[in-house]
């Protein structure tokens, strides 16, 4: 039954939305300058039947409805209710369903908060986002329904595979859907922008809000995706240029750059071509890197299963999307005028695109060069962190004191560059706390010696700008300076992180101890524990560092879970304010021996810290555009 | 009419992109490496471990089977095999050991500590050469003839029932 209403309600979709770009059409001939109401009703009908489609499959996990081949294949009766739920997403077909509820849901909030701006406008953007809309429910119902019927029935299903079963990585993918599907809209409006000839400050602010709303979801799942890696996985790391994050990175670059450039476009009229690439290029990645993942053209920890057919589709869409844009681009391209003067705002918000461009060209060519050669030359490589370091790490020096002084001149132009005040101060501060990292940590390279001030440099200037703030009572500079502050203390925990983690690989039986440098662990026993999902063999070690008296006891699991029969690695991390303890054993085969890997890794809990620092900035900037509005 | 330099550059750009995309969902993307079974060993050249000699596609020629077994001392299921190899060694098996991304006094320690079935040792530090073999994670051995052509590929560590096949094999 529920499989019938599904399928109904996802046909009804499909109805909405040509009825919208039917209806959008008529009403762009009249000359009646506000919108009907027949629009916006049939937009609230397509909204609410595409969260019921959404909520049914919910349902259908949640009473484990088996007719569904898709709740068959990925879900199981003894599975924890918060899993059932996000089971329904964590699946090609069912995350696709959620692709299409933040399609709609995005279009609708659309029309109705814009109500400001013109009516053309409004209408096209409308209408270019159904025909997105229309391109996934087809392939939805043709290729990847999630409704589609199994018979006979089967009286179990197959289960999730257990290492999805993580609650991080079960908000992972909703979150980067809304930052990624998200992007969609200012795609629309940007072609609608330039098909209506609704250019310069108005469309600026007609997408402000949206830019920042996907950035502030796709910077959160990124970092969630990251977290579960490091708890998950068993690794030990947290970012590992696997292909398919750089897939999620990609559009990242290019809304940072697009975040600060619509700035230039509000408040100076200006870069609206630019703007607008921007606004293409982001979906257009977002699609890039969905048809990465899901076509099995890349091979990573990310695995959807593969299908051939479905790989062609998105990129036959993709296809389209990007010539019919670029056509549209080139046809009604305008000639702007640029000239900035050097010290000011504007210039240094470009030379940040630049930066982001270069990211992300790096980026775009270590993913992109290996599929290329395998396919001219079928030669296999992989491109790994040591190029991704090299090419990436040494630009964080400028970025960062870019980021002190960019924000600090004026619109137009400032009198000087030397507009950063107590400079040798914050310098010296710098130097300071550089030194005292020394004391605590010990060397390192000349490289990380420079990241650590510039960080340090961005650091302090931003906490006195805050104080600033506080004592004058401005806000306006704030969600920026929390945002600045946030990236300056997260390149600084990472590269502490990176250059002063301790890490041992050995191999133990019970009863055994081990010691290297500070460190002595005592493997002391091996316990059994039955839960309802898996069967868990637990060890208890006893960790000790004699230099900074840390006396901790970790069990690591090996876990063998039955539906479907998978043996998982769960780390032991003790977490403490000023650094992680990470442990993972794995059995050795007919052997008592088990194969220990120990990392003691610094302040890494303020990784995470720093990066909801910098999601927090983005949502309080919105919450002040909501006010200023 | 005017020809727009900029323009033909991007889309030729794109359509370039789309085009490796397009050719690289119709590859196979399965890395299967037991066809090797039948191929002839192309030429290559892997130092010994006391980098004083190397092992070539020459190394072959000498003896009816040559099997080589690509091992690392930091590998569990490597310990596990390592009695078998050593069996089939003194079942007059000609073995040569490929060590793979290790250290040398780590694979001396390893070798003194279990055994050393090998008749000649290599040392593959980079992992690199290995890949000429198909080989794409350790333990695996493959067995092959005088004429370098590969008789047997095994995934995985040698077992009780893998180690008969290997002496039915090469008796």
């Amino acid at each position: 039954m529920l499989s019938e209403f599904g399928q109904l309600s996802i046909f009804l979709v499909t109805i909405f939305s040509v009825l919208i770009i039917y209806k959008s059409f008529l009403s762009l001939k009249n000359n009646i300058q506000i919108i009907e109401p027949g629009i916006y009703q049939l937009s609230l009908w397509q909204v609410t039947v595409t969260i019921l489609s959404f909520l049914v499959l919910i349902a259908a996990y949640l009473v484990s409805d088996f007719s569904l081949i898709n709740v068959y294949e990925n879900s199981h009766t003894a599975k924890p209710l918060f899993y059932k739920i996000a089971g329904s997403w964590g699946n090609h077909e069912g995350s696709l369903l959620l692709w299409i509820n933040i399609l709609v849901i995005f279009s609708y909030l659309f029309l109705i908060f814009n109500f400001k701006h013109k009516k053309n406008f409004r209408l096209l953007t409308l209408v270019i986002q159904n025909l997105i809309i229309l391109g996934f429910t087809l392939f939805l119902i043709f290729n990847s329904n999630p409704f589609s019927q199994l018979e006979p029935v089967p009286l179990e299903g197959l289960g999730l595979n257990p290492i999805l079963q993580d609650p991080a990585l079960a908000l992972h993918p909703p979150m980067l859907y809304v930052g990624f599907v998200g992007c969609s809209i200012y795609f629309s409006a940007a072609i609608a922008s330039m098909l209506s000839n609704y250019r310069g400050k108005l469309f600026a602010n007609s997408i402000k809000s949206w830019v920042l709303i996907s950035w502030c979801f796709q910077t959160l799942g990124i970092s969630l995706g990251s977290i579960w890696a490091y708890y998950e996985l068993g690794w030990g790391g947290f970012w590992f240029w696997d292909p398919v994050e750089n897939a999620s990175l990609l559009p990242w670059f290019a809304i940072t750059a697009l975040m600060h450039s619509v700035m230039v476009l509000e408040k100076r009229d200006n870069l609206y071509a630019w703007v607008i690439i921007l606004c293409l290029i982001t979906f257009i990645l977002s699609v890039t890197g969905t048809f990465l993942v899901r076509s099995g053209i890349l091979n990573s920890v990310h695995t959807f299963a593969s299908d051939p057919a479905r790989g062609i589709y998105i990129l036959l869409f993709l296809s389209v999307m990007i010539f019919s844009s670029l056509i549209i681009f080139f046809r009604t391209f305008k000639k702007e005028s640029y000239n900035f003067y050097f010290k000011s705002k504007e210039t240094f918000i470009l030379i940040n695109n630049w930066f982001m461009a270069f990211f992300l060209v790096t980026v775009l060519v270590g993913t992109l060069y290996p599929i290329f050669l395998d396919v001219v030359t079928n030669e296999k490589i992989s491109v790994g962190p040591p190029f991704y370091n090299i090419v990436i790490i040494p630009l964080a020096v400028p970025l960062l004191v870019l980021m002190v002084v960019g924000p600090q001149l004026s619109w137009i132009n400032s009198k000087s560059l030397g507009v950063v005040k107590h400079k040798a101060l914050i310098i010296i501060g710098a130097l300071l706390i550089n030194f005292i990292i020394y004391l605590i940590f010990g060397s390192s390279s000349f490289l990380s010696n420079l990241i650590f001030i510039s960080a340090l440099f961005l650091i302090i200037h931003s906490i006195l700008e805050a104080y600033k703030i506080y004592q004058k009572k401005i806000k306006f500079e704030l969600p920026r300076v929390i945002s600045h502050l946030g990236f300056g203390l997260l390149v600084l925990f990472i590269g502490i992180n990176h250059n002063f983690s301790n890490e041992q690989d050995f191999n133990l039986k019970v009863g055994e101890e081990k010691k290297f440098d500070e460190y002595s662990i005592v493997f002391k026993d091996l316990k059994l524990k039955q839960e309802k999902n898996y069967k868990a063999i637990i060890g208890d070690f006893e960790i000790k560092n004699f230099d900074k008296k840390i006396n901790k006891i970790l069990n690591p699991e090996i876990r063998i879970y039955s539906n479907p029969e998978t043996l998982t690695y769960e780390a032991a991390i003790k977490t403490r304010i000023d650094s992680d303890l990470y442990l993972t054993m794995s059995n050795i085969s007919r052997s008592d021996y088990y194969n220990i890997k120990f990392q003691h890794k610094p302040l890494m809990i303020w990784i995470w810290i720093s990066v909801l620092m910098v999601v927090f900035g983005g949502f309080l900037q919105l919450m002040r555009n909501k006010n200023e509005s | 009419m005017r020809v727009n330099l900029t323009r033909i550059i991007i889309f030729g750009f794109i359509f370039f992109c789309l085009s490796i995309f397009w050719l690289g969902l119709k590859k196979d993307q399965t890395y299967d490496t037991r066809n090797l079974i039948g191929n002839k060993i192309n030429e290559f050249n892997i130092p010994s471990l006391d980098e004083t000699n190397s092992f070539s596609e020459q190394y072959f020629l000498n003896n009816k089977f040559t099997i080589v077994n690509f091992f690392a001392s930091w590998c569990a299921p490597c310990r596990d095999e390592h009695k078998y190899l050593v069996e089939l060694s003194k079942n007059g098996a000609h073995i040569v050991g490929v060590s793979f991304k290790d250290k040398k006094s780590n694979t001396l320690d390893f070798l003194n500590q279990l055994g050393n079935p090998y008749k000649f040792i290599a040392a593959d530090n980079d992992g690199k050469a290995s890949i000429s073999f198909g080989i794409y994670g350790i333990p695996e051995s493959i067995i092959i003839n005088s004429e370098s052509v590969v008789v047997k590929k095994i995934i995985g560590p040698i077992n009780q029932e893998i180690f008969k096949e290997i002496l039915n094999i090469i008796k």
